[in-house]
């Protein structure tokens, strides 16, 4: 190993400062991502359409836990469960009450909230590894509360509900899949710059000067159960909001689907993707969704293991995630430019 | 003048015969996207990881039984290529998958899926890409619904058939008997508890004393047992999982009720429910099963057992043969080589539906003899016979003749 990579090891790990302006890309970056983001759709198979757009829907779930911990440095093995809470309350409302399915996705980005925000006020007592823990009781519970029996009714129990998949609005000439790409890509640009300017806003700055150092925050007047709560309340509701557009895009909910194994790959999603860089959150959705894939066809039998094997080599050689990836690409370019 | 009526004979019989061959031509050879004159593209979809991962080994041996049709030449001349992808069991996943596999690797038709959740997510994606979703792997009834999902057709006997061969035995042997059933309370439990009160018929009310149902999440069984002891009743139908099913033998013999027990096949197996709560405990339950027991002793010297271990030494050797799953996997696999064999070169999706749905007394190694697989274009649930078995010593012996309870969705 060369020493760059045994020093990057020996760095301060997970949850430490990142400063204001490195938690983004550059405008002119962003806006070729965003072009090619926008053709692409056009050149490729419907499958593939589709599996961008599952892209995304994790991005935004993996972006909503990287505000709490990497914004406010708080841990959560239960984003699942809020996950799980905007799918069926989106799935629920279209099927049930015949909701239009856009209008489903701030109703299930509220009921999150609200529930992320009530989780959030007893966790306030836990800190660190004891809050990843009741978090995670709540991932575990949540299947189980979805198949109780008086609810099955509405949410079809077991057998899950399977939901219409909406066709483009206005006589559009594109496909379904074509369609909910450009409305998850419209969603997730809103999520993604209202987060930024989130973290940019005085309520962005208490978050991560709690997480620097809470009794410091305190003293400077940042109410910090508040803030701990607050910022609880925003990743659930983002969450849901990502459930709900899963539900329309998957076209099915079932309690299978919203097991603590999602929770820990969006867990997974977010260090691969570099904690508190919000652009990596779909870098590391990208790497939950299509790794096990490339593990899958390298051996059938022991997938797992070469999915082990893959994390420990992305951990082990850039443990700063994609964030890291990004800084040494842009050192190199500002290398090259200064030559020319 | 005649030269001319020559020449236009000659050339108008020439046509028609180009006509004749080339129409021949095409009506002899189909295809749709996926098949070729060389290769057949089956999809499937397993959790070869996760929480259901112990199934794995179904499409492992599916895998393993293709390799052995190709190397005998094929079926038809065409190689069959088995792309089989991992789910984890998980529905949102499945849904990518077989996306994969219909938009991307191309696939005729996705064979065998298994689960109940799985398959309900890729259910109506199936039917509105017009796919067959062959042979799933689920004992749910739904599956069996031609007319609301012509593409999706079943596989092994489902739930409901069994409880309905339960009631006719009933029936017939103790027709004044007090029934006491338990169930779990989910899709599965229901399932079975719809099937028997629909064998009853219209004496279900009567006959029936006791539905107790309990929750997955429940501890132990212990006071529902004992509530169905002081209701009276006779006969026991004990739908329960293993854990659950272990449970109830132990609890009956504890509290000392010797009724006349049923229990679902779903939990049969004697390593993980019968041995637990010991062969004492077990003695003259009745269950019931299509598949031979690669463990039991009467099929040492069967044709059939000995093609499967013969197959298994060849394509298969580190397979565990008393995992019943490799002997399912056996089973449907030469299920897909019939109804493939009986498309002879039409391999269009619409034929295959049409082959799957109209296969008569068929007879497969793995099978208990006399059952046989039976489809109709109204009856999409290829497997519906049974044999009651009965706990005798340390194992369980066939009785009666094969019994049919075929159900619709």
């Amino acid at each position: 190993m060369s020493a760059a990579a045994e020093d990057a090891v020996t760095e301060a790990p997970a949850v430490e400062a990142v400063p204001k302006r490195a938690m983004t890309l550059g405008t002119g970056t962003s806006l070729v991502i965003l072009a090619a983001l926008l053709v692409t759709p056009i050149f490729v198979k419907n499958f593939v359409v589709f599996q961008m757009t599952m892209v995304m829907i994790y991005g935004i779930a993996v972006l909503a836990l990287n505000i709490l911990t990497g914004g406010s440095g708080q841990f959560s093995l239960g984003q699942s469960a809020f996950y799980a809470l905007g799918a069926y309350t989106s799935a629920v409302l279209m099927e049930v009450a015949n909701v239009n399915y856009a209008l489903t996705l701030p109703i299930a980005g509220l009921v999150s909230f609200g529930a992320g925000y009530l989780f959030g006020k007893p966790a306030l007592r836990l800190s660190g590894i004891y809050l990843a823990l009741a978090t995670f009781a709540l991932a575990v519970a949540m299947p189980q509360l979805l198949k109780l029996h008086f609810l099955e009714a509405w949410t079809g129990g077991v057998q899950g509900l399977t939901v219409m998949k909406p066709d483009a609005p206005f006589g559009l000439p594109i496909g379904q899949d074509k369609w909910l790409y450009y409305f998850t890509l419209a969603i997730s640009l809103a999520i993604y710059i209202g987060s930024i300017n989130l973290l940019r806003s005085r309520s962005g700055r208490a978050f991560m000067s709690i997480r620097d150092n809470e009794i410091a925050a305190s003293a400077m007047g940042v109410d910090v159960a508040q803030y701990k709560t607050l910022a609880f309340g925003v990743s659930a509701g983002i969450t849901g909001i990502a459930g709900g557009l899963s539900a329309i895009v998957v076209a099915f909910v079932a309690p299978d689907s919203y097991t603590i194994n999602l929770a820990i790959a969006l867990f997974l999603g977010m260090v691969v993707g570099g904690v508190g860089w919000l652009p990596g959150s779909f870098v590391g959705a990208a790497f939950i969704i299509f790794v096990p894939n490339i593990a899958e066809s390298i051996s059938k039998g022991l997938s797992g293991a070469v999915f082990g094997v893959l994390l420990f080599l992305v951990i082990f050689l850039v443990p700063h995630g994609a964030r890291q990836v990004a800084m040494v690409a842009q050192h190199l370019l500002g290398k090259l430019t200064k030559k020319n | 003048m005649p030269a001319i009526n020559l020449r236009l004979g000659a050339f108008s019989a020439a046509l028609a015969l180009l006509a004749a061959t080339s129409s021949g031509a095409i009506a002899q050879k189909k295809y749709d996207t996926g098949a070729s004159d060389t290769e057949i593209k089956i999809g499937n979809i397993m959790p070869y990881s996760g929480p259901a991962s112990a199934y794995g080994v179904i499409g492992k041996t599916e895998e393993a039984y293709f390799k052995k049709i190709n190397a005998e030449g094929g079926i038809n001349g065409r190689k069959i290529n088995f792309v089989s992808y991992d789910d984890a069991y998980s529905p949102p996943k499945t849904v990518e998958q077989v996306r994969k596999l219909v938009e991307s690797d191309e696939v005729l038709l996705v064979f065998n899926p298994l689960g109940t959740p799985p398959n309900s997510a890729i259910q109506k994606y199936m039917n509105q890409k017009k796919v067959p979703q062959l042979f799933v792997a689920t004992g749910a009834t739904k599956w069996n619904d031609p007319k609301e999902f012509p593409w999706t057709i079943g596989w092994q006997p489902n739930y409901q058939s069994e409880t309905i061969i339960y009631a006719k035995y009933i029936l017939k042997h103790k027709p004044d008997a007090k029934i006491g059933v338990l169930y779990q309370n989910d899709d599965y439990g229901k399932d079975y508890l719809k099937g028997l009160k629909d064998g009853l018929g219209a004496k279900a009310a009567s006959m029936i004393v006791m539905e107790e149902s309990f929750e997955v999440s429940q501890p132990t069984i212990d006071s529902h047992i004992v509530k169905l002891k002081a209701s009276g009743a006779d006969v026991f139908i004990n739908i329960t999982t293993p854990k659950f099913a272990a449970q109830a033998i132990k609890k009956n013999m504890e509290i000392g009720w010797k009724p006349l027990h049923f229990l679902n096949n779903v939990s049969a197996s004697i390593g993980s429910v019968i041995k637990p709560a010991g062969f004492e405990n077990a003695q003259d339950i009745i269950s019931s099963n299509y598949l031979k027991d690669p463990t039991d002793k009467q099929w040492q010297n069967d044709a059939g057992m000995k093609a499967w271990n013969e197959f298994l030494d060849k394509y298969y050797p580190e397979a565990n043969r008393a995992d019943a799953s490799v002997m399912y996997a056996y089973t449907v696999a030469q299920g897909l080589v019939h109804v493939l064999k009986a498309c002879g070169d039409n391999l269009t999706r619409e034929n295959i539906m049409k082959q799957a749905a109209s296969i008569k007394d068929l007879e497969l190694g793995g099978l208990l003899p006399g059952v046989k697989v039976n489809t109709s274009a109204t009856d999409f649930a290829p497997i519906s016979q049974l044999q009651l078995m009965k706990f005798k010593g340390e194992g369980w012996e066939l009785f009666g003749e094969i019994l049919t309870g075929d159900v619709g969705g």
